[in-house]
Parts: C-alpha cells; sequence; structure tokens
C-alpha cells in the first residue's frame, strides 16, 4: 500500500506542488533566517574567537561585553600573573578610533594593541594575506584586515606601504590579513599595545583585557577561578566571554525580536498552508479512502499511508528549501557583507525537527477525518 | 442450496429523538450461494442501507446478520476489516477507483491490502483484466476509459481477490442502457458460481432479468422474494 499512498498523493499534482512548496518555503525562511541571525551573533564575538593563542579573558567584574570595557590598570597584569597556574598574562587593548587615508575617505575602526613582546590576539600566520604578523615590530606599523582595507582604499588592489593618519599620528599597513567579520563593519586593526594607545589617545588606563594562558595541569576554569579569587577581576574563557557576549546582544537588542517574528510567520505560514492543503487533500480523496476502508484496508494502514505521505512531501520540500539555502549562503559567503553567514548544520537539524511537527500536526487533522469516516459512504452515490 | 447471508429482524435506525429515522425495519432474508439476488425498490427504500450492514460498512441496530457463516455484527472492528478483506468483493455505483493508478493496479487493491508484493498483484489483476475484455487498457488511468470500461475494472477489482460474497450497488446506474446490459452480462458470465454468492442492489428495472432471485424492498422492510430463471448470455 505504500505505492497506493504515494501514487494517491503524486496523482493530484497541484496539490503535491503546493504542499512541497509550502514546506520548501518554511524550510528556505527558517534556515536563513535563523542562519542569519547565528551568524550575526557570532559576529559579536569576532574579536573573541580571533584571538587563539590564549585560552583565558581577563576583565573588570562590571563587564557585560565585549565591546563596551572599563580599562584595567597595569598592576592588575601584574596580579593576574602572580596568580599560581598562569602559565602567561599579557595585555590586551581594545578601541574604537578614527582611520583616515590620505584622500580623506576615513572609517571607524576596531583597534586591537596587542602584547609588544609576544604579540599574542594577532592573525594566526594562515590568515595572513600581505605581510607578517612580526612586521608589526616596525615603528608605526599596522595590520589590517581585508575587507577594511578594501573600505579604507576602496577600488584599490591589496598592497603593503599604504599610509593612514590616526590621532594625528601617520601609520604604514604592514600587514593585510583575513579576519573574522565583525558585528558592524568596521575595519580591524592590529598594532602593538604600545603604539596602539597612542593612536587613540584618551584615558589614563588603557588596558582593556589581560590575556593568560594556564600552566600545563592547570585547567582553563580553575584558573579563572584562581584568577577571580586572587585578583578580584573576573576571568573567563574565550568561548564563555563569547556567549556572554551574545547573551547581551540577544537581551539587549531588537534583533532576537526581529528574526523570532520572522521565523514564526516561517512556521505558522508553513503549518497552515501545509495543514489546509493536506486536509483538501484528503477530503477530495474521501471517498477514495472509504473504498480502501470498505475493501478491507485497515485503519491502522491508512493513518501509515497519510503519514508515510506526509512526511514524503516533508522530506522533499526540506530537501529544496535547504537546497535553495544552501545557494543563497553559498552566494553570500563570497560577498564581503554578508561574509561569515553560514548555513549551520544545528540550523538544518533544528528546522528538520520543526518541518516534522509541522507535518505531523499537518497531517493529524486528516487522520482523524479518515478514522472516523464510515465506509459505507461509499454507498451514498 | 446453501445460504451465504442470513438477515434476522434486522433493524437500523439513523438518528435520535425527534430526527430518527427508521431505514430498516426488521429485515429477515436469505441470500444463496450460486446466485445472482437483487436488492430492488423505489429510491429511499432501504436497499443501500441492508446492503451496507450485510456488507458489514454499517452496524445494524437490532437483530442478527450472518454472512458466510461469521455472525457480522458481533465481530469486532478489526476482525470485521479482515472478514471483508478476505471474504467480500465490492463493486461501487460512482466506480470509486483512484484516479492516480493504473486499470491494472486499481484492480490489484484488493491484493496489495492483503500484503501480497506489488508485481504479483499487479500481474493477477492484469490477468483478470484481459479475462474481462480490458487487457489492452490495464495500463490506461481511469480518467482515460469509458464508464462501462471504469465499472470493468471495479468488477476486476471486486473479483481479484476470489471472494466468496460479491456486493454490487447500483452498478449499472451511471451507466448508459446498451453499457449497463453488458456490464451485467459480464457481471454474470463472470462473478456468479456455485461458491460464491452476488447481491445486487439495483432501481434499473432494465437489467431486472438478470437476477435468479429479486428481493423487493418498500419503507424498510423486504415484500417479498421471488425466484426467476435468469437471462442467459452468450
Amino acid at each position: 500500500m505504500t505505492y497506493v499512498a504515494i501514487r494517491m498523493l503524486t496523482g493530484d499534482r497541484a496539490k503535491y506542488i503546493g504542499l512541497i512548496f509550502a514546506i520548501a518555503f518554511s524550510t528556505f525562511l527558517l534556515e536563513n533566517q535563523s542562519s542569519i541571525f547565528a551568524g550575526i551573533m557570532k559576529r559579536t564575538t569576532s574579536q573573541i574567537l580571533d584571538v587563539t593563542d590564549a585560552d583565558v579573558w581577563v576583565m573588570d567584574k562590571k563587564t557585560l561585553y565585549v565591546d563596551e570595557v572599563k580599562a584595567l590598570t597595569e598592576n592588575d597584569l601584574y596580579r593576574v600573573r602572580s596568580v599560581p597556574g598562569v602559565l602567561w598574562a599579557v595585555r590586551l587593548f581594545k578601541a574604537q578610533p578614527r582611520a583616515k587615508a590620505l584622500d580623506g575617505t576615513f572609517r571607524v575602526v576596531i583597534m586591537m594593541g596587542l602584547d609588544d613582546s609576544s604579540l599574542v590576539g594577532a592573525p594566526s600566520k594562515n590568515k595572513m594575506i600581505l605581510g607578517s604578523v612580526a612586521d608589526l615590530r616596525q615603528p608605526d606599523s599596522v595590520i589590517i584586515d581585508r575587507v577594511g582595507f578594501q573600505f579604507l582604499f576602496p577600488g584599490q588592489p591589496l598592497d603593503l606601504g599604504k599610509t593612514l593618519e590616526l590621532n594625528d599620528h601617520l601609520v604604514h599597513v604592514v600587514g593585510i590579513a583575513e579576519t573574522s567579520a565583525p558585528f558592524a563593519t568596521f575595519p580591524i586593526m592590529f598594532s602593538r599595545y604600545s603604539q596602539a594607545i597612542k593612536f587613540v589617545g584618551g584615558e589614563r588606563d588603557q588596558l582593556s583585557f589581560v590575556l593568560a594562558k594556564p600552566r600545563p595541569g592547570v585547567s582553563i576554569r580553575d584558573l579563572c577561578d584562581r584568577i577571580g579569587r586572587d585578583t578580584n577581576l573576573r576571568a573567563v574563557s574565550g568561548p564563555s566571554f563569547a556567549w556572554q557576549t551574545v547573551f547581551y546582544y540577544v537581551k539587549n537588542t531588537g534583533i532576537p525580536v526581529n528574526f523570532g517574528i520572522t521565523i514564526g510567520i516561517a512556521l505558522v505560514v508553513g503549518a497552515v498552508i501545509a495543514g489546509q492543503t493536506f486536509y483538501i487533500f484528503t477530503i477530495e480523496n474521501l471517498k477514495q479512502f472509504g473504498a480502501l476502508k470498505a475493501i478491507g484496508v485497515t485503519n491502522k494502514r491508512l493513518v501509515r499511508m497519510i503519514v508515510l505521505q506526509a512526511l514524503t512531501v516533508a522530506a522533499i520540500g526540506y530537501s529544496i528549501g535547504s537546497g535553495i539555502a544552501k545557494v543563497f549562503f553559498s552566494i553570500t559567503l563570497h560577498n564581503d557583507p554578508t561574509r561569515g553567514l553560514v548555513l549551520l548544520w544545528q540550523n538544518m537539524a533544528g528546522v528538520a525537527v520543526a518541518m516534522f511537527v509541522v507535518v505531523l500536526l499537518a497531517s493529524f487533522l486528516s487522520i482523524r477525518r479518515v478514522l472516523v469516516l464510515e465506509p459505507a459512504i461509499v454507498f451514498r452515490g | 442450496m446453501s445460504v451465504a447471508v442470513e438477515c434476522r429482524s434486522v433493524q437500523k435506525d439513523f438518528g435520535r429523538g425527534d430526527t430518527r429515522v427508521q431505514a430498516l425495519r426488521g429485515i429477515d432474508l436469505q441470500v444463496p450461494f450460486g446466485q445472482l439476488t437483487m436488492l430492488v425498490g423505489p429510491s429511499g427504500c432501504g436497499k443501500t442501507t441492508l446492503l451496507s450492514v450485510i456488507a458489514g460498512v454499517l452496524n445494524a441496530t437490532n437483530g442478527e446478520v450472518e454472512v458466510l457463516g461469521e455472525r457480522i455484527d458481533s465481530l469486532s472492528d478489526e476482525r470485521l476489516v479482515e472478514f471483508r478483506r478476505k471474504n467480500l468483493g465490492f463493486v461501487f455505483q460512482q466506480f470509486n477507483l483512484l484516479p492516480a493508478l493504473t486499470a491494472a493496479e486499481n484492480a490489484a487493491i484488493p491484493l496489495l491490502a492483503a500484503g501480497l508484493p506489488r508485481k504479483s498483484s499487479v500481474e493477477r489483476a492484469t490477468e483478470l483484466l484481459a479475462q474481462l475484455g480490458m487487457g489492452d487498457r490495464a495500463h490506461a488511468y481511469p480518467a482515460q476509459l469509458s464508464g462501462g470500461q471504469q465499472q470493468r475494472i471495479a468488477f476486476a477489482r471486486a473479483l481479484v481477490h476470489e471472494p466468496r460474497l460479491l456486493v454490487c450497488d447500483e452498478p449499472t446506474s451511471a451507466l448508459d442502457a446498451e453499457t449497463g446490459h453488458q456490464v451485467m452480462e459480464l457481471l454474470t458470465a463472470h462473478a456468479v458460481r456455485s461458491d460464491r454468492a452476488t447481491i445486487v442492489v439495483t432501481h434499473d428495472n432494465r437489467v431486472f432479468s438478470f437476477a435468479d432471485r429479486i428481493a423487493r424492498m418498500e419503507d424498510g422492510h423486504i415484500t417479498g422474494v421471488s425466484s426467476q430463471p435468469r437471462e442467459v448470455t452468450n
């Protein structure tokens, strides 16, 4: 009867395509919106996740997220270093000065000031497109991200030696790196700590974060606890800090509400269209179902047939919707403004479950209708 | 002459209280094997309701219904479905063919419902269709066939699993006179056998001559049962 169920489903082309379209549309919208949301949230953590050589971030106890920090003192750095289990601890400066090209083009940039001697927090070697991290040891030098270079030097090929003005200091581009896309469209610059604070100017204390590494045998969690206890500062792992930043944006901005509404609408529209079409499909085939019942097809088997029909359209619709989403994200991946927005397998899995529930709900009314159907209906002309 | 169906004081009511309608008012009827029994009468007299009760697709309100030696009024739903699948063949007024299936696939449904493999089921149905003169249309879809051809497929579907009781509801009412006549010829030639009982509900008096026995109904009662020599077909 599996064959009969599938043929019944595919026999009515218009409804079959309508059902698949509803599921595909919902799938695409859900995967698209949830992945863009996840991508945007991930962007808020770009500067954290791009630091791969330190495990622990130390900050002021009141720090809520990465983009709003209260400066630490030099003394704080030494206190962290003195905590048992710390292999090393270095400075990290983060600020947003304005950079100006010689032709007058200017952008607010994210300036990352790296420890002068270790350069911890610099782009990894495989992320360097031109130049090397070691070139940061030259005076008045910065490394800039590829997209940021194109913002400040539009239409020009990637090249080293370009000059920018930062807080009345002329700086030279000694490296171009690929970085994770930031939340806003600001270019990202890396410089040595001692230079970065000059490029920004301002407050007496400039130390944004202390980056630390545990000694072998000391867990990250243990070290964070020890630093917190001994210095009264807050120490968290990179991923924890990233999640804290994500939750800040989730809680304090309208972004999740905006995406949530779209996701909700996609779910409701998908469920309603699929449910309505499936129900109409069943109603129009009621006499056929009645005939099958009279002939001796059991209720159990009829339910299996309907569920099979529902799962078939779900599988096809989901595949088409996911395929379109995949194409969408493969296009946006190569587009600078949308780089970093990818179709996550977690989202695909979540949407698969959602679509499964949607089609089961959609088929529920049809199943109920067929279960209560009197087979004697077939004898009524 | 053994009895295939026996109804004793069968009543069927629809609705309750003021809206209650008595469709069957104490029916006593015997349907023998090897004969074509027709239930005839005016519209609304209860013949289709009686057929539904005998076929086990509608429960009687009162009375006993014994079909092929089984009291179907006391069978559980599950066993009743199984009983119908094994023992009954149905021909409906509106054919009720599945439009997305070919003629052979439609005819094979009772075998598929019994769990037989699709290939062998369709092969068996195709053979039967050939016997019914539809061999060349086995792969056609219902929409591509005339009313008479669709009714032949419905016959094939009713007979493919060798049922011992065949129930036909107005099998000629959707057909013109000539096609209706051909369909009845086919029915008597292929369906009526010594080990099978056939019940046909009709109000088409042009086909009464095909019956061995005619049970006349009126207002929920059997008003008379008569036997006659059936029209012989070539």
